[in-house]
């Protein structure tokens, strides 16, 4: 369920289209992703999980990997 | 009765809000109904007392966290504390700082890293977790305290004058980058203040600086306080970028 929504996350706020490398998608690597977007991402990954990130983990977050990682270190259940 | 400040139900944190300057802009915020999170370096004896007196003055709810802005993780878990407790932030007055002179052959180095440390340092690690918060309501006000030391400069005082003016940069540079997301900066540069700060200085010397304000009188932190009270309010609604001396016409 997490996964679904951090992927909708991800999908709605950088533009992603329907086939995604998720394993594949880095921070800058990706037209999309640039800081600007990252820091739209940050915003709307918190507002949906209700949770404040640091600001080590937004300088951290560079792939789906990492985001899912960071939130699970904030309480966010990926079961 | 129209509410042109706009503050009843905010949540406004002030750094150094014990005494002084920040003590008088916790006391405003809150006569105006606001919520307001007071902030001191270690004394938690102290907030604790001054939460229980705004919540008995002013029957607003109030809430003490105690962080040294001079310690980012300190100040990374004040703000876990206030968003668990209101999830949001509305308006941040970095007002906490230091004031240690020296004239040039006599900086050490531990004053310079010390005064950088709290004065900007702890600014910037304020500014950008209130942001943080801010940006999920899509508004907000950040006012830096700065000081006309940080706008004109002073003789014996070229660090506190470096922190200070560095906050100037801050405010400008944030105020651009945050409005798009509704977030207003803007900085007060007060002059000659009658708080603990200044009554150390020897008397010759606060005398002398007290002799140079063209208004004939030292400021009060009341008279700093209404000034940042109007950046916190919707009055400043369209007001970003800014610096207002509050110094009654001083002269350095």
């Amino acid at each position: 369920m997490s996964t679904h929504k951090l992927k909708k996350v991800f999908v709605e706020t950088l533009g992603l289209g329907a086939q995604v490398d998720w394993n594949g998608l880095r921070y800058r690597r990706v037209e999309q992703w640039d800081s600007v977007a990252h820091m739209y991402l940050v915003g709307e990954i918190e507002q949906v999980f209700d949770v404040m990130l640091e600001t080590q983990d937004v300088l951290a977050m560079d792939s789906f990997a990492a985001a899912t990682n960071i939130l699970a270190r904030h309480g966010v259940n990926f079961d | 009765m129209t509410d042109l400040l706009g503050l009843v139900g905010k949540v406004a944190l002030v750094t150094g809000s014990t005494r002084g300057i920040g003590w008088r802009t916790a006391e405003l915020l809150a006569a105006h109904g606001a919520t307001v999170v007071v902030n001191g370096s270690r004394d938690e004896g102290a907030v604790e007392t001054r939460v229980k007196e705004l919540t008995a003055c002013y029957g607003t709810a109030a809430f003490g966290v105690v962080c040294d802005a001079a310690q980012p993780e300190q100040v990374r878990a004040a703000y876990q504390r206030v968003f668990k407790a209101y999830g949001r932030l509305d308006v941040l007055v970095n007002n906490a700082g230091v004031l240690q002179d020296a004239l040039v052959g006599m900086v050490s180095d531990e004053l310079v890293e010390h005064s950088f440390r709290v004065n900007t340092f702890g600014a910037v690690h304020h500014l950008q977790a209130a942001a943080r918060l801010m940006r999920r309501r899509g508004e907000g006000s950040i006012i830096n305290l700065s000081s006309i030391i940080g706008t004109h400069g002073n003789a014996g005082q070229i660090v506190y004058s470096s922190t200070k003016a560095a906050l100037l940069g801050l405010t400008r540079s944030a105020a651009k980058e945050l409005a798009p997301h509704g977030i207003r900066v803007n900085a007060v540069a007060p002059g000659f203040i009658d708080t603990d700060m200044t009554r150390a200085l020897p008397t010759d010397v606060f005398e002398s600086r007290a002799a140079s304000i063209a208004m004939g009188r030292v400021g009060s932190p009341d008279d700093v306080a209404r000034a940042i009270l109007f950046f916190a309010s919707g009055l400043a609604g369209y007001v970003t970028g800014q610096v207002l001396g509050v110094d009654g016409g001083m002269i350095v």
